[in-house]
């Protein structure tokens, strides 16, 4: 259970860096991507995704 | 490009300060004595010294002093109707160009390399896109960088004000005095039609629930500052329909909570900027609409009317972007501060200043007790130092003065095209330039030519260049008594 970011619609603005509660979202190479092992999808900690939450474009934080 | 204000090239550790003087006045004015650089009369002392370098604080010190923006903190917590985070934040940049993000050292580098380069510069601002106190360690670190290495520079942030109250103890202890929240409502019904979701507490809020929190973090933000003695700035955009009228009412809230400065912006909605607004078709306000809205605003807060809208990597005196000189590829790998231009620049202005500050003080006053009750709407070419000294043909814009019974009086400004390329005018641009215009009663300028000289006389604008290198108010005044028969000041500078 994951969540994935898609590189063409993002910013790049690095919100959902810092409020990811997992460090699941890193900068690399040319794009922001969520490493799949670390994300929790939030569970246990708030009741919506923080990623999809602050993203500021639709549909660019989604579900793997 | 515009030259800068002063040669920099005569900027050397042997130039004295006469020559620079000199330079400044571009040889066309006696210097009269140079009195102290006095502050105007409704602002007290210690606000003086906070804002006499600031070129967005002070209309005064927008003449003289330089501020440039760094990219640093792209993110943000906040979805207005105006944005369009996809590309760049529509209003606070002009279309179709997207600033260069930096990360704080790149920052760094970018900050030394213009202080070098442009002495005018005094401060510096982290203005978006994105949220300053959102995107909170990007702007710390920027700002203890800088500071360590040039201590004297100005420090100045935009927010939007719902993460502000976080951080204002810490923005106190980096010495920022100058903070800017845009603030486009105190109702939030009003608020709803503008935001359409904040992020905030770990969960996106939407509609009037939204609208309410980010109201109440930007008033708790605002008193907080105010208790500090933070002086802050109030941008709100003018958005016809929607909060035009209701800016009456945010104009009287800030400014019961201490507000020192509220600009009034005008929106910016093209449809190809791919925002909300400009995708629905919401109008921005005409030049007209905007100034009397502004004029209504007079008594309030004071008002902000110098402002340009300037790009969030914008460099340079305002109304001039040095910007695209000053982009990553252009500076040094390496770059270390050299204090010495700005240094030397800093006294030359402290005496030009004070000069200038005596004569405009002067032919204020001459207008005001002339108990006329006529109106001149004066637009003035110039590149700085309070003078008329751009040439018609290279003016990319026009300051607007109003002098009246009340005074002389900046009340704007007019974007235009660039008349003259190379030697040559093109005749639909000063078609432009004439609409530009519409409404002014005369233009002064350092120089311009009979054919267009003729054509703007032809259009009921007229011109003339006899006062070129004056101070503006000198010249204002002089008109003003020439236009309403009475006696005019003996020249001065």
């Amino acid at each position: 259970m994951a969540f994935r970011i898609i590189a063409s619609q993002c910013t790049q603005c690095g919100a959902c860096e810092f409020e990811c509660p997992s460090g699941a979202i890193k900068f690399k190479g040319e794009a922001y991507v969520i490493d799949p092992e670390k994300c929790t999808e939030c569970k246990g900690e708030f009741e919506l995704q923080q990623c999809a939450s602050v993203c500021p474009v639709p549909k660019t934080c989604i579900p793997a | 490009m515009s030259s800068p204000m002063i040669s920099l090239k005569s900027l050397t550790s042997k130039t004295t300060m006469n020559q620079l003087l000199a330079t400044a006045k571009s040889g066309a004015c006696a210097s009269s004595s140079c009195g102290s650089p006095a502050k105007p009369d409704d602002v007290d002392p210690d606000t003086w010294e906070k804002i006499k370098d600031h070129p967005c604080y002070s209309e005064e010190a927008h003449h003289y002093f330089a501020r440039m923006h760094v990219a640093v903190a792209p993110a943000c917590n906040i979805q207005c109707n105006y944005c369009n985070r996809k590309y760049d934040c529509a209003n606070e940049s002009r279309p179709g160009v997207v600033s260069e993000r930096l990360t704080p050292d790149q920052a760094l580098r970018k900050v030394i390399a213009v202080a070098n380069e442009v002495p005018q510069l005094s401060v510096l601002g982290i203005a978006g896109p994105g949220d300053a106190c959102y995107d909170w360690k990007k702007t710390k670190a920027t700002f203890e960088r800088v500071a360590s290495e040039i201590p004297d520079i100005k420090l100045c942030l935009s927010t939007n004000g719902l993460a502000l109250p976080d951080h204002v103890d810490e923005l106190a202890d980096m010495n920022v005095d100058h903070v800017t929240i845009t603030i486009n409502m105190v109702d939030p019904e009003i608020g709803a039609k503008i935001y359409p979701w904040i992020f905030h507490d770990h969960r996106r809020f939407t509609g009037l629930e939204a609208a309410k929190i980010l109201h109440e973090r930007q008033m708790l933000g605002l008193e907080m500052l105010t208790a500090r003695g933070i002086l802050t700035k109030i941008n709100s955009v003018m958005i016809p329909g929607v909060n035009d009228e209701h800016l009456i009412e945010v104009n009287k809230w800030v400014k019961e909570r201490g507000a020192f400065l509220h600009n009034v912006m005008p929106l910016i909605s093209d449809p190809e900027h791919g925002t909300h607004y400009g995708l629905t078709g919401q109008r921005g306000p005409r030049a007209v609409e905007l100034k009397t809205l502004q004029d209504r605003l007079d008594g309030g807060a004071r008002l902000m009317r110098h402002c340009r809208q300037c790009r969030a990597d914008a460099v340079g005196l305002l109304g001039e972007d040095r910007g695209q000189e000053f982009t990553l590829d252009r500076i040094p790998g390496e770059v270390s501060y050299d204090a010495s231009k700005r240094e030397t620049y800093r006294e030359v202005v402290a005496r030009e200043r004070g000069d200038h500050v005596a004569a405009k003080s002067e032919a204020i006053g001459m207008v005001k007790t002339a108990g006329s009750s006529g109106l001149l709407l004066v637009a003035v070419a110039t590149k700085g130092g309070g003078r008329i000294n751009e040439h018609f043909g290279h003016a990319k814009e026009f300051q607007v003065y109003e002098a009246s019974a009340i005074g002389i009086n900046l009340v704007g400004h007019r974007k235009v095209e660039q008349y003259c390329r190379g030697g040559w005018g093109e005749e639909s641009t000063l078609d432009d330039v004439i609409a530009a215009l519409d409404g002014i009663d005369i233009l002064l300028c350092a120089k311009i030519g009979d054919c267009p000289k003729d054509q703007l006389t032809k259009a009921g604008v007229r011109v003339t260049d006899d006062y070129g290198y004056d101070y503006i108010e000198t010249a204002i005044s002089a008109l003003y008594a020439a236009e309403f028969g009475l006696e005019p000041l003996a020249a001065t500078a």
